[in-house]
């Protein structure tokens, strides 16, 4: 049904450039020339046949980290994403079929979660809880799942008021029918676009944190984190913080495209950001 | 004539000010109730009993959570933010200078990012579907995928490193001259309109295609109004309010900007300020930073949906 | 410019005009269609033309052509159209914008939409006269009064002081009517005016619109789907189908003699022979002092409603958008649970709400929407949504499943091969046959009909009147048929309600209920009926006045 003739080029160049960073990160451990943590030369080495990217503040290569760094941003990001997307979805769809107090007490919470830039929020709370990955994860992943309940909510009440669904419910189907066989199927598209968005904006969130010292913390790092850590350099006409950080963006871009095509197949909602 | 509009204003400022306390107590109960003890996180782990417990009644921590909030709220009500705890200094007397910065920074972020986000969504309007519209689309998809630091780096890079136009870091001081101090936060600003430009134009464009294809356009047309005629009389009054709407929703997203640029420029503002002190778990700065960002930003909500309130001929003119 | 210029002679002629525009199908290169092939026609100066078909006739597109206009992405390629004397088409976009407002004018489907809701009715009414210079504000102004009381318009002086949501959608009509009358052009372009508006508003409007152009000898093109709208307004008519000319002449020849088979089928559309069924000595659905309002307002939308349905008859709810005639059928399904009286079937009450009604009884009714591209989930084949009732009720599967689904698909007279294919890839008439479908896979007692016509081209609607009246043959199968249209109540009930602001005004059998005397609304209602007949308009009107003046 699929014919890649018929994939609009940049959305050809997002699919392309989004499994590159993929098998990057996968293989990492394999492909990559040194260790995550090796210590291969000099401060701040320029690009060179050795080391094509140079090295970092501590003289580590560049490449490798950025492949391990590759790692670790996806992995946080991936999970995030899920666990933001399950819990925003799950609870979205059950407040658009069940409606009464559990949809106005979700609701408003959302809004009051909402009502604070996640940033802010995001920052108030990791003030206090533990530095560690599952604390990173849960935080992203919990505030996050605002956006996706929004939008699954929006999305399932505009269908469970549609016609096909009151006869359902006529006709006598349980919940369940109603839930997966006609609220879902028709509500996927433009979930799986979002599921991009949110992806994008989990790598962003992730990076902004780790660049702010409140990420990951040395001695590994993912993208922002190498930013944090090269960014003394760049005063001195030194890039290498411009690597990660142009990773990031072409990260996000190519998820965009992707995304950005997925949605144009079906329809015009989205999320905002922020 | 304005009396539902009056109502409708002051259920909104009601409703604002409803929120901002509920927020207050999700910021306190982020702070407080969540797993994680304030004390160990100052002393640190190897910090002795019997210093932690010091730590806590000092604190006050000994007390029921609702005594403690209710005694921060009276403090934030009556102007005491509280006092910080890694360096004892009064955090609202801290807070002023700081303040007062970021709202500079922003104040020229935003003089410069609006009309520009809006002219240039006029003009993607104007030649929609041409390749100036496409360019502006393709430009404010990659901004919205850009991280601020990126931005920031590439500006410092060039216009500070490569050719010695702007200082890389923006250092103000009490009494600078304005000409000094616009030159400093040049590259901070610039880094903050390009974050915000692009989501406010691609939002603005939407607004006013949406006006340009409702039915009193075509009516318009179909009397022989020039082109400009029917955007200025017609479609301008009604494209209004969702402009206003964008542009503060965009302002309120300046503020998640301005924490980041804030540090990438070394800027003394409530952004590195607030920072620093997560850095240093300072759990009074943090409160107080976090509460006045939520409510610049509640704020910038409530003005948005005012505006939509006000322009409302329905509303402006009942029945 | 009616003064500057003779009264009569040829105003408009369009020659073999073509019409293009390029679609975008999802997931495929765009593509050209002729939206027009060749129509050619002519008008003369204060002379009406009816343009007339189902849409996608082209009947709109043609209409805007006269002012050198096509909606989003629509192109004239070919032809030519001459106004006044000169070929429009040659004049580019500074001569579109001379002519537009001046010569030729526009009236709109929905006035609601087409007012900018911004400004005040008498700035947007004398625009289009301050704009070409054809007279001073203060000149203006008064036209437009005096058009507003030509037009009915209630308090003529200050309704141009009115924002556009302050005024009623009728009401809007005729100013827009106003509107477009008041730069004095020498065409109107009439497109749908009055299809979003209640029947008896539309006699209303269309009896004002008509006085309009008597007075002051402008042309019109006056575009509908409605024969029997257009016979009244029109010196001539000229039927259009999928962009091509069926038929031109005059109104008489065009609905008493019509030489095409299309136009035929047209004009007798609403006839179908129906005999009233006696009703039974009992009937098995009682609808007994219905109240009911939606939410905790106490805005009853249902008043004391009680009627009776017989097996295998149909019972016509017929009254205007806010009679509550939905509101019926929600009730009786348990969608709206009443706050008073009860809804009896076969003799013992029907729980309240939906979800404590047992399955059985859920079968036994079941129901038909309005717009049957919403009543079918999109992602679910026909095959799927036929046979989903079979599975549910009957617990059928397999191959026993198909074959049944085969046999309705029969009965709707839909082949086999439409069993994999998805709503989307099916005409509006099929959908609405796919629906019945549906509902009588439940092999229900009772199918409830809400305005299953309405949203059809008038063939298309027959066709489906005429499968329900067959089926109901076949199946013994009742009806509660919602609808705004008398027309449709007349070809197929047995007996009626009229409904009225929540109450049933007026009930009974059919022929009784549509024979004389009536009570004050139904005389209302069935007088505002257009009927295909020369002078219509002129003898209802005068019969309401006069039943107005003597009440």
């Amino acid at each position: 049904m699929l014919d890649i003739k018929r994939i609009p080029i940049p959305a050809l160049v997002g699919i392309v450039l989004t499994a590159l960073f993929v098998l990057a990160a996968i293989l990492a451990p394999w492909i990559a020339p040194h260790g995550n943590g090796e210590i291969v030369g000099d401060v701040w080495e320029p690009m060179s046949a050795q080391h094509w990217l140079g090295t970092d503040n501590l003289g580590r290569d560049l490449l490798s980290r950025m492949m391990y760094g590759a790692r670790i941003t996806l992995f946080i990001a991936v999970l995030a994403t899920a666990l933001s997307f399950s819990l925003g979805a799950i609870l979205g769809f059950s407040a658009a079929v069940f409606g009464g107090w559990f949809d106005t007490l979700l609701s408003r919470l959302v809004d009051l979660l909402m009502s604070i830039p996640t940033l802010i929020m995001g920052l108030v709370v990791l003030s206090v809880l533990p530095s560690n990955l599952v604390t990173l994860i849960l935080v992203m992943g919990i505030l996050d799942s605002t956006r996706v309940y929004r939008l699954s909510r929006a999305v399932a009440v505009d269908i469970n008021v549609m016609d096909y669904v009151e006869a359902a419910k006529l006709r006598g189907e349980g919940e369940g029918w109603i839930i997966f066989r006609e609220i879902l199927p028709n509500a996927l598209s433009p979930l799986v676009s979002e599921l991009g968005l949110r992806f994008i904006y989990a790598v962003l969130f992730l990076s902004t944190l780790s660049f702010l010292g409140l990420g990951v913390q040395p001695p590994d790092a993912d993208w922002g984190g190498m930013v944090k850590e090269n960014k003394d350099g760049i005063v001195f006409g030194i890039a290498a913080a411009l690597i990660p950080a142009a990773a990031i963006a072409s990260l996000a871009i190519s998820v965009n495209l992707v995304a950005d095509w997925v949605l144009n197949r079906t329809t015009s909602l989205k999320g905002g950001r922020g | 004539m304005s009396s539902p509009i009056v109502k409708l204003v002051a259920q909104r400022i009601a409703l604002g000010i409803l929120l901002l306390l509920a927020v207050s107590v999700l910021i306190f109960a982020g702070t407080q109730i969540l797993p994680g003890d304030v004390a160990q996180a100052i002393l640190g782990q190897s910090a002795t009993p019997e210093s932690l417990a010091n730590l806590r009644e000092q604190l006050g921590l000994n007390d029921p959570a609702i005594v403690r909030y209710f005694r921060w709220l009276g403090g934030v009500l009556t102007g005491d933010l509280g006092t910080a705890m890694s360096s004892g200094q009064d955090i609202a007397t801290s807070i002023k200078g700081r303040l007062w910065n970021t709202l500079f920074l922003a104040f020229w972020a935003a003089i410069v990012a609006v009309p520009l986000a809006i002219i240039l969504g006029l003009i993607a309007v104007r030649y929609r579907n041409g390749w100036v519209d496409k360019l502006i689309s393709g430009l404010a998809l990659a901004s919205t995928s850009f991280p601020e630091f990126f931005i920031g780096y590439v500006l410092v890079f060039f216009f500070a490193v490569q050719h010695q136009w702007f200082p890389g870091i923006s250092t103000v001081y009490d009494g600078m001259p304005l000409g000094e101090r616009l030159q400093a936060i040049a590259l901070p600003a610039t880094a903050l309109t390009l974050v915000v430009l692009a989501h406010m134009m691609r939002m603005t464009r939407a607004a006013i295609l949406n006006v340009m294809q409702s039915a009193y356009v075509e009516t318009a047309e179909l009397k022989g109004l020039s082109a400009f005629a029917v955007i200025r009389k017609h479609a301008f009054p009604n494209a209004i309010a969702p402009i206003i709407n964008v542009v503060m929703l965009n302002l309120a997203y300046l503020i998640v900007g301005v924490v980041v640029v804030e540090v990438i420029f070394v800027y003394p503002g409530m952004g590195q300020y607030l920072v620093d002190h997560v850095t240093k778990r300072d759990v009074p700065v943090v409160q107080a930073v976090g509460l006045i960002f939520a409510a610049v930003y509640i704020s910038l909500n409530i003005v948005a949906d005012i505006a939509a309130i006000v322009a409302n001929p329905r509303l402006r003119h009942p029945k | 410019m009616a003064d500057k210029h003779p009264k009569s002679g040829m105003l408009l002629d369009i020659r073999n005009l073509r019409i293009e525009a390029t679609v975008y199908p999802p997931g495929e290169p765009p593509k050209n269609i002729v939206l027009v092939h060749d129509v050619s026609l002519t008008l003369e100066k204060g002379k009406v033309l009816g343009l007339i078909g189902e849409s996608g006739a082209g009947k709109s597109t043609i209409g805007l052509s006269s002012m050198g206009y096509g909606r989003g992405g629509v192109r004239i390629t070919g032809g030519e159209v001459i106004l006044n004397g000169r070929d429009i088409l040659k004049g580019g976009k500074e001569g579109f914008r001379k002519l537009r407002g001046r010569e030729v004018c526009y009236v709109a489907q929905s006035a609601a939409a087409a007012f900018n809701p911004a400004h005040r009715l008498m700035d947007q009414v004398v625009e289009a006269a301050l704009l070409h210079g054809t007279a001073t504000r203060a000149e203006a102004e008064r036209r437009a009064v005096a058009l507003f009381k030509k037009l009915s318009l209630p308090n003529p002086e200050s309704i141009g002081e009115r924002f556009p949501h302050q005024v009623s959608g009728g009401q809007l009509q005729r100013v827009m009517t106003a509107m477009a009358l008041c730069s004095e052009p020498d065409l109107i372009v009439f497109d749908e005016p009055t299809t979003a508006l209640d029947v008896t508003t539309q006699i209303d409007v269309l009896a004002a619109i008509k006085d309009a152009i008597r007075d002051t000898h402008v042309a019109a093109l006056y575009i509908t789907h409605d024969l029997a709208v257009v016979a009244q307004v029109s010196d001539e008519i000229m039927v259009l189908r999928h962009g091509r000319l069926v038929e031109w002449g005059g109104t008489r020849q065009i609905i008493k003699e019509p030489r095409q088979e299309y136009t035929n089928a047209l004009v007798s559309v609403h006839q179908i022979e129906h005999e009233e069924q006696k009703p039974g000595t009992t009937p098995f659905l009682a609808v007994k002092s219905i109240t009911a309002a939606y939410g905790r307002s106490h805005i009853k939308v249902l008043k004391n409603v009680s009627v009776d349905i017989y097996p295998g008859q149909t019972l016509a709810v017929v009254g205007e958008s806010g009679s509550g005639k939905s509101t019926l059928a929600r009730a009786i399904t348990g969608l709206l649970p009443p706050e008073q009286g009860t809804v009896t079937f076969d003799g013992r009450p029907l729980a309240n709400r939906l979800a404590e009604r047992p399955k059985e009884d859920l079968r036994q009714l079941q129901m038909i929407y309005q717009m049957a591209d919403v009543a079918m989930n999109p992602r679910q084949t026909v095959g799927t949504i036929i046979g989903r009732p079979l599975e549910f009720y009957f617990g059928m599967r397999g191959r026993e499943r198909d074959k049944r689904v085969a046999e309705l698909l029969d009965k709707i007279e839909m082949g086999k091969g439409f069993v994999d294919r998805y709503p989307a890839e099916l005409s509006g008439g099929q959908k609405q046959r796919v629906c019945i479908a549906r509902s009588l896979a439940a092999k229900p007692k009772l199918i409830i009909c809400d305005e299953v016509t309405s949203a059809l081209d008038p063939l298309v609607a027959h066709g489906i009147l005429e499968l329900l009246l067959g089926l109901q043959k076949e199946e013994n199968v009742a009806y509660l048929f919602i609808t705004h249209d008398l027309a449709t109540v007349k070809s197929i009930a047995d007996s009626i309600a009229v409904m009225y602001r929540g109450e049933v005004v007026r009930y009974g059998a059919k022929s009784k209920v549509l024979t004389p005397p009536f009570d004050a609304y139904t005389d209302l209602l069935l007088s505002s009926v257009p009927e295909m007949e020369i002078g219509w308009l002129e003898k209802a009107i005068k019969g309401r006045r006069m039943a107005s003046a003597g009440n």
